[in-house]
């Protein structure tokens, strides 16, 4: 169980972390999703000990991490765009940390192939690492940081560089690799897919501070601040209540509101965009708000079309100003 | 899997396991650099400005009002910039095309032309007058373009073999001409290469002395030759020492200069494999280019060699090994206590000797003017004893370790340390880029797998910079074999080393004496090919290739 506790991180004036609470069970997968800049990689960077907190604990099973350097922390971290050893082979790079703990070099031999197994890459022992293809390497870089069997796996963006269809591809290999291991692991990513798709929670970082951290389904269903409810892809906007208020762009409709209790807005069509599965239009109200609305079974309007936007009050969740 | 974790619930202590190692990496070259550099300069200093027991600054006043001295401060100054222009315009096309072109032979080409950097300096200078170039301007700036191509072509071409040819590729696609390309993105990030390889030629340049002596003539002079005329014929040590004074004033200054323009050298370049960025000649064009600098490092370094060669077999009764046999004798007229192949012996001695203190001491200090935030004083300190002149080094050990508590002028080792004193700088300017170089999460990333800082320096840091470290070893070699200036004061009549008896022979009248000479020179010049070689083939691991 590793326990973050008020974890603050500044380089001279600018706070990297501010007053981190975090925590993470022993199988347990926590995602932190966040914009870039908003320190998800330094939060890794400082439970590894590559960065100092000025204030906060960082603790596993209870033991204050501060005193302990780096390479006694038995951690695995898979950085972003992998940092492989260009001088090792495959099989050198995935070894490196069970020969670090003292393991004989051919039992390391042995664990590595397995490892490199689990991950897909068996038979690519003696290859060497700029000859992979990034999936390849990134599978290196996963293997070379399970290896040792570490308490805490983290990955730094782990899909980052490489294209769709293999992230959604790997995403599922992912989550059915770490729940058969039984791992904890923190991840951090700034791709809505990866978090929700393998954390059991997920937190949202932005300048340094958790906005909020729940399962994927609260999250996706209750933002708790407006720039959770906008990361994450919902309206937000003063037009559908008293005070500022958040709705899913898929649980509005157009229509009339001929007979109909919900209310109404009416607005114009500013833009639409195709989307795979469905068409997505932004409608501009009146008082120049913008609405996105998302359109699965209709044809959207042409743009410049006077529209009515039905709004289901169940739907609309009020948000702190 | 979990049997490791125990050991996470028993934090260790806080320990800096750095703060000692630090210690050591400064400690142990500023202790060399004390002792062997700045204590026997310091006596030199003493004896020519505190002749009586104390201050008498009236020699550095006699220079500065001596018209001849300030012509001669003024040529060694600006036949330097020239030389270093020239290496240059010379050299960099060079690197370009070892650095990116495949073709057959290129590692041997690689290799050849360094060879010329660490030949002796009497012997190359001999080499062209035998070519027929007289004395003059041009014979200085020609030998000096021959002795520092290599400078320019390793220097900048180790770092441009690893950049990755796609930034500038990346650049002509945002619309850069092919020039524009070159200037604003290969040539700001081979800067520091450059740089580097601009203020050696400089240093080497600025303080030539073989080559200034032979191929200058009796009218031209510069600071080195004037400090060896001053010692050596005119006995006054006051003038020597004024002199000194004024180039090492004049290196210091440059050293700080290029250390201010190389601030941010240590920048990670995204170095890739060599492997991956060389490609084979394609166009007409390419083909010329390569042509063109293949056949100009055969007329500059080759023909001059090859003469050597020629001459060191061409005996009085034809082609012939008379010159080396005579080698091995003793005969009754000649100014040596030993036959010269004795020579052969105590060079590859000393060079062993030199070349392990070389890279224990320039190790060390390359990894602490990476990892301190002074190491870069450090770094220009290393290069002081080059700026000071091999001359100075030698005299200053002659006259300074002769008397407890370090009493060294018996014992052979003396030799040695001044080649290290030499070649100290060469290791740490070969591996400072490279190790500067290394993405430090490469270093983060083992030590979150458990590596400490010392497994890290072991594990990341050495096989990546290993070989750099292994041609270091050869450069450190091979300039120990030529090391002439120096070596000339310190070397015991009954233990001369190759270059001492070159010069010997040479100083003798007659055809004889001078084609021993040859073959002495080119059985220097063979043992030096094979130490560059041999440290061409070592490899630990390609990233490290230079």
């Amino acid at each position: 169980m590793l326990t973050i506790e008020d974890l603050t991180v500044g380089y001279g004036e600018h706070t990297a972390l501010d007053g981190i609470d975090l925590t993470v069970g022993d199988d347990e997968i926590v995602c932190v999703l966040g914009p870039s800049g908003s320190g998800k990689s330094t939060l890794l960077r400082a439970i590894a000990g590559l960065e100092s907190p000025t204030a906060g604990q960082i603790r596993r099973d209870g033991a204050d991490l501060a005193g302990v350097p780096t390479h006694h922390r038995r951690l695995g971290l898979m950085f972003q765009d992998h940092a492989l050893f260009p001088h090792r082979d495959v099989i050198g790079n995935v070894m490196f940390g069970l020969r670090m703990h003292g393991v004989s070099r051919s039992e390391a031999r042995a664990r590595a192939s397995t490892t490199l197994a689990l991950v897909g890459l068996a038979g690519y022992e003696q290859r060497a690492v700029h000859e992979l293809s990034g999936g390849e390497q990134q599978r290196v870089a996963l293997a070379r940081a399970l290896a040792p069997a570490p308490s805490l796996l983290m990955l730094d963006e782990p899909l980052g560089a490489l294209d769709r269809a293999l992230r959604e591809h790997l995403v599922d290999e992912l989550g059915a690799l770490f729940r058969t291991l039984g791992l904890a692991v923190l991840l951090v990513t700034h791709d809505h897919d990866e978090a929700f798709a393998l954390g059991d929670r997920v937190a949202i970082l932005q300048d340094g501070r958790i906005e909020q951290i729940g399962s994927p389904v609260e999250l996706w269903t209750r933002p708790a601040t407006a720039f959770v409810a906008e990361f994450l892809g919902w309206n937000v906007t003063r037009a559908l209540a008293p005070g500022l208020a958040a709705v899913r762009p898929d649980a509005l409709r157009l229509g009339t509101g001929n007979g109909r209790p919900a209310p109404v807005v009416v607005g114009q069509v500013a833009r639409q965009t195709f989307r795979r599965d469905h068409w997505r239009i932004q409608v501009e109200l009146a008082d120049g708000t913008a609405l996105d609305v998302e359109l699965r079974d209709t044809r959207p309007p042409d743009v410049g079309t006077t529209v009515e936007v039905i709004v289901d009050p169940a739907d609309v969740i009020a948000l702190p100003d | 899997m979990d049997r490791h974790r125990p050991a996470l619930t028993h934090p260790v202590r806080s320990v800096r396991p750095l703060r000692p190692v630090r210690w050591i990496l400064v400690a142990v070259p500023v202790a060399f650099l004390v002792a062997f550099f700045a204590y026997p300069v310091a006596t030199i200093l003493g004896r020519g400005l505190w002749p009586d027991g104390h201050l008498d600054l009236s020699p550095l006043g006699d220079v500065a009002g001596n018209a001849a001295l300030r012509d001669v401060a003024w040529f060694t100054v600006w036949q330097a910039a020239l030389s270093t222009m020239l290496a240059l315009a010379v050299g960099l096309p060079g690197a370009f095309v070892l650095a990116r072109y495949r073709f057959p032979g290129r590692s041997l080409v690689r290799a050849l032309i360094v060879v010329p950097f660490v030949l002796p300096t009497i012997v190359v200078a001999s080499a062209f007058l035998a070519l027929g170039v007289e004395p003059s301007l041009g014979a200085i700036l020609l030998a000096h373009v021959f002795f520092n191509y290599a400078v320019v072509v390793r220097t900048v071409g180790g770092l441009w073999a690893h950049l990755d040819p796609q930034q500038e590729e990346a650049a002509r696609v945002l619309g850069a001409s092919r020039l524009r390309a070159f200037t604003r993105v290969t040539l700001p990030a081979l800067r520091p290469a450059i740089l580097a390889a601009a203020s050696i030629t400089f240093l080497f340049t600025f303080t030539s002395f073989g080559v200034i002596l032979v191929l200058g003539g009796p009218t031209r002079a510069t600071l080195e030759t004037e400090i060896y005329r001053q010692t050596a014929q005119l006995l006054d040590l006051r003038t020597a020492a004024a002199l000194s004074i004024l180039q090492l004033v004049a290196v210091v200054v440059l050293l700080v200069a290029t250390g201010r323009f190389q601030g941010r050298r240590a920048v990670a370049l995204g170095l890739r494999a060599a492997a991956v960025t060389t490609r084979s000649v394609r166009s007409v064009g390419e083909r010329a280019l390569l042509g063109a600098n293949l056949a100009l490092m055969l007329a500059l370094l080759g023909v001059p060699m090859a003469v050597l060669v020629a001459r060191s077999f061409a005996t009085a009764n034809g082609p012939g090994f008379g010159f080396y046999r005579a080698l091995g004798e003793l005969r009754s007229d000649s100014v040596l206590f030993v036959p010269p192949a004795d020579a052969v012996v105590n060079s590859l001695l000393f060079a062993t000797v030199a070349t392990a203190i070389a890279l224990v001491v320039g190790g060390l200090a390359a990894f602490a003017v990476v990892r301190h935030r002074r190491g870069r004083a450090l770094e220009a300190a290393l290069a002081l004893p080059l700026g000071i002149s091999a001359v100075t080094v030698g005299f200053g050990f002659l006259i300074a370790l002769d008397e407890p508590p370090l009493d060294l002028r018996t014992s052979w080792i003396i030799v040695p340390i001044a080649h290290a004193l030499i070649a100290i700088p060469f290791v740490v300017w070969l591996v400072t880029p490279l190790l500067g170089s290394i993405d430090p999460r490469l270093r983060e990333a083992a030590a979150v797998l458990g590596a400490s800082p010392r497994r890290v320096w072991r594990e990341v840091d050495l096989p990546i910079v290993g070989r750099a470290f292994a041609i270091a070893a050869g450069f450190a070699f091979a300039i120990s074999l030529g090391e002439f200036g120096a070596t000339l004061f310190i070397a015991r009549p009954d233990r001369p080393t190759l270059p001492v008896v070159i010069y010997r022979l040479l100083g003798q009248p007659g055809a004889q004496n001078f084609g021993a000479a040859m073959a002495a020179s080119t059985i220097l010049m063979a043992l030096t090919v094979v130490a560059i070689l041999t440290a061409e083939r070592a490899r630990v691991g390609d990233i490290g290739t230079f």
